[in-house]
């Protein structure tokens, strides 16, 4: 072997793992880069004041963002009750019954659900829910983001549902389990921490969408009351505030998107340590 | 832990025994037919041949079962071949039984050609071997079984001991070779019952200490 | 006056009690276990079954009987048929698709494919190749058959049971609540075996059940397999002959999806009827 082939391989090596490295950092400094930006910029517009009061007029300084927070809160209870029950049955359907050809429907279909825009979902929700009854409601903002939960759960529900090994189905028919009674006895339940953890981050992805609502749940400077009322929720005023011309509410935005980042932060982190937890059984 | 294969080895060691048991005493009832002029002694033996004959077949069966179904290792092994060997002795005691019992009969029409001296003391020898070399299988005991061993040479010696004699008085009175003929044969039977209980001893010592003790003439390094 | 030891010939397979050392001074009978199949109840009489995977016939015209209270072995070469033979017992092969069975199985002489499969497989147990328990505590594990049958009575009493007749208990009485998992491959297998005892099964197949377990575990099985056959009616696949002829009353061959032979194990493991058992069990093929 000539020492210049050993040369060009070991230089080649060195090249490859810097490359390799530093897109790692890269994508390691993106986030914290995005978070230190938040931190710097909207941290000291944290205070008790932010998470309890509602905005003030327009013009006055102070204030907070309490009905956004709520709001969203609100946006996402609504998008699971809606959404995650179909997505559960849908996945547990793909996973143990269905045929070749429709399971194949039904997958294909979610995946193209998964990547329409959001704001056409929006936009279906508009004609869906808002038109008939003439007014924005936080139903129709639940509507859209219940939409856009759906295909990640039926995915991840029946990724989890596979990964439970057939062995263990064979042993609950053969104790006299009748289909239905060996996945809800055996098989949701050793799948229910990753069922659990896919839920949760369908929730984290849709918390943080904008455009669907913004004409479905529209906003509200208020408290909303029930469910068939406008109603705010933390990326509409971001947007809001952002594009105004007051400091104060610039100084706002940022706090809440703070808050969004933690809150999407906090649920992956969480999702994570479920899954751990149920995979160490 | 344990096996339900010990339980089947115990068994089959009772077995083992018992058929020893029936040899032992067709021996004893053989040669007693002799000392003692009781013919009905001899009937005896020769109704019991069929008993010791079946065991034969049995233990062979139960064996056989075993070897081909437990795959047996080491002591197992070497219990399983020794009960075998010893299997074919006890029959080759219980014929020579039968053997002596016929020349009892033969011997008891005519009459006693002398004081039996040797014969009694040749009889208790050869039965004592047969007694101790089951004892030792039961016990385990080489020691006793080496003893076995050893005992064999006075045995063969009071045979030759026998013949002599019984040569001495066919020669010199004619009349007396029906019964001092029988007589040399039944002393020729116990001398193989003695060989017979020899044998036994040495599968004994097989199975106890895995050491093959026949023929030690035959070098073997 | 001593009389002629007589035999009898006792048409029954029960285990012998041991002889004490006071028997061998009286004439005993010997008793003896006598050729198969017809003197004994059958449990499960099967009358050509015939099975097929889509187009595929997997088993051809097999006749058997596995006789109650007795462990049946079936031995053959991979892919003879003996595993697909064993599910159809239970209708295990139903969960798998475009399957057909033709012919009769009849348990205590009812059709089992005219039983509800639910009751059928409370009757008729598994226990499977790699030990399977559930994500869930040891109790649970065991009291899971019952539960889902709608047992009502006390199931500490009979998770106890069924540990104790799977030879468990002792080594895990202290640890009820603790995962399954946390035991050892061959305690997983045993806690298997409790799981298919808790309902009391009348018939337990098991599949190659030894076949993923060192020595020493596989020898405890294997016992505890003759405890259980008092009570339950065992058929077991396994590709280790050995296994079979230690450990089985009756032991049956198949070779490609036919049944060649099926006799008592120590006469076909000594005296085989059929060449192709012989080349078999001699390991001149397969």
């Amino acid at each position: 072997m000539s020492s210049p082939r050993i040369l060009w391989r070991k230089s080649l090596n060195f090249v490859m793992l810097t490359l390799t490295g530093v897109a790692a950092f890269a994508v390691v400094s993106v986030l914290f880069l995005i978070l230190g930006y938040l931190i710097w910029n909207g941290g000291t517009s944290l205070s008790w004041n932010f998470f309890t009061q509602l905005p003030k007029p327009v013009g006055e300084t102070g204030g907070g963002m309490a009905n956004a927070i709520v709001g969203s809160l609100k946006l996402l209870f609504l998008a699971a009750v809606m959404g995650l029950p179909v997505g559960l049955l849908a996945g547990v359907y793909l996973a143990e019954f269905g045929g070749k050809t429709f399971s194949f429907i039904v997958r294909y279909t979610t995946d193209l659900l998964n990547g329409v825009p959001s704001i056409v979902i929006g936009i279906f929700a508009y004609s869906l829910a808002v038109l008939p009854v003439k007014h924005f409601s936080a139903l129709a903002g639940g509507v859209a983001l219940g939409i856009m939960v759906i295909p990640i759960t039926v995915r991840s529900t029946e990724e989890f549902l596979r990964a439970v090994p057939g062995n263990m189905r064979e042993a609950a028919m053969a104790l006299g389990a009748s289909k239905w009674k060996t996945i809800a006895t055996v098989v949701l339940p050793a799948a229910s921490g990753g069922i659990l953890t896919g839920m949760l981050l369908a929730l984290a992805r849709v918390a943080g969408e904008t455009a669907p609502l913004l004409f479905t749940a529209f906003g509200n400077r208020f408290w909303s009351q029930g469910w068939g009322q406008p109603i705010a929720s933390l990326p509409v005023m971001i947007y809001t505030y952002a594009v105004a011309p007051y400091d104060d509410w610039h100084r706002q935005a940022w706090a809440a998107g703070l808050v969004l980042l933690a809150l999407v932060l906090l649920s992956n982190l969480g999702a994570r340590f479920i899954l751990a937890r149920s995979k160490a059984v | 832990m344990e096996r339900h294969f010990d339980h089947d080895l115990e068994e089959l060691k009772q077995r083992l025994l018992w058929m020893g048991s029936l040899a032992e005493r067709a021996v004893h009832q053989a040669v007693h037919a002799v000392l003692d002029a009781e013919e009905h002694l001899a009937e005896v033996v020769l109704s019991e041949e069929d008993a010791i004959n079946e065991m034969q077949i049995e233990i062979d069966e139960r064996v056989q079962r075993l070897l081909a179904t437990q795959q047996p290792m080491a002591a197992d092994l070497r219990f399983l071949l020794a009960v075998s060997r010893i299997n074919g002795d006890l029959e080759r005691i219980g014929d020579q039984a039968v053997n002596i019992a016929q020349s009892a009969t033969r011997i008891l029409r005519h009459p006693q050609v002398k004081p039996y001296v040797d014969l009694p003391r040749m009889s208790e020898l050869a039965e004592a071997m047969v007694r101790d070399s089951l004892n030792a299988l039961v016990r385990g005991d080489q020691e006793l079984a080496q003893s076995v061993l050893r005992r064999d040479d006075q045995v063969d010696r009071l045979r030759d001991q026998l013949f002599r004699e019984l040569l001495t008085y066919m020669m010199e009175d004619s009349a007396q070779v029906f019964a001092a003929f029988e007589l040399i044969l039944v002393a020729k039977n116990l001398e193989r019952i003695g060989d017979h209980a020899t044998n036994i001893a040495e599968d004994v010592i097989y199975f106890v200490a895995g050491r093959d003790v026949r023929h030690p003439a035959l070098d073997r390094r | 006056m001593e009389t002629a030891a007589t035999k009898e010939k006792i048409v029954s397979g029960a285990p012998q009690p041991a002889l004490s050392v006071k028997a061998f001074r009286d004439p005993v009978p010997m008793e003896k276990i006598t050729s198969p199949t017809i003197e004994h109840k059958q449990r499960l009489t099967i009358s050509n079954l015939n099975f097929y995977y889509g187009p595929k016939q997997a088993v051809f015209k097999l006749n058997l009987k596995i006789p109650t209270n007795r462990v049946t072995a079936l031995i053959g070469p991979s892919g003879c048929g003996k595993s697909t033979f064993l599910r159809t017992l239970n209708r295990m092969n139903e969960t798998i698709r475009n399957t057909r069975v033709e012919g009769e199985v009849l348990l205590d002489g009812q059709d089992i494919h005219s039983l509800d499969v639910v009751g059928l497989r409370r009757r008729v147990g598994m226990v499977f190749q790699r030990p399977n328990p559930f994500p869930k505590s040891i109790y649970d594990n065991v009291a899971y058959g019952l539960r889902i049958n709608g047992y009502k009575g006390r199931l500490d009493d009979l998770v106890e049971h069924s540990l104790r007749r799977a030879a468990l208990w002792d080594e895990v009485k202290d640890y009820l609540k603790k995962s399954a998992f946390a035991l050892s491959g061959g305690q997983q297998q045993r806690l298997c075996i409790a799981r298919a005892l808790a309902v009391d099964p009348e018939v337990l197949l098991l599949d190659e059940p030894c076949s993923a377990l060192d020595p020493v575990t596989t020898a405890k099985i294997e016992e505890l397999m003759f405890q259980l056959k008092d009570s339950c009616t065992m058929a077991i696949v396994t590709h280790n002959m050995q296994q079979a002829a230690r450990a089985s009353d009756f032991t049956a061959f198949m070779l490609d999806g036919h049944l060649i032979e099926h006799s008592e194990t120590s006469k076909l493991f000594t005296t085989p009827t059929d060449p192709r058992t012989e080349a078999y069990i001699t390991g001149r093929f397969g």
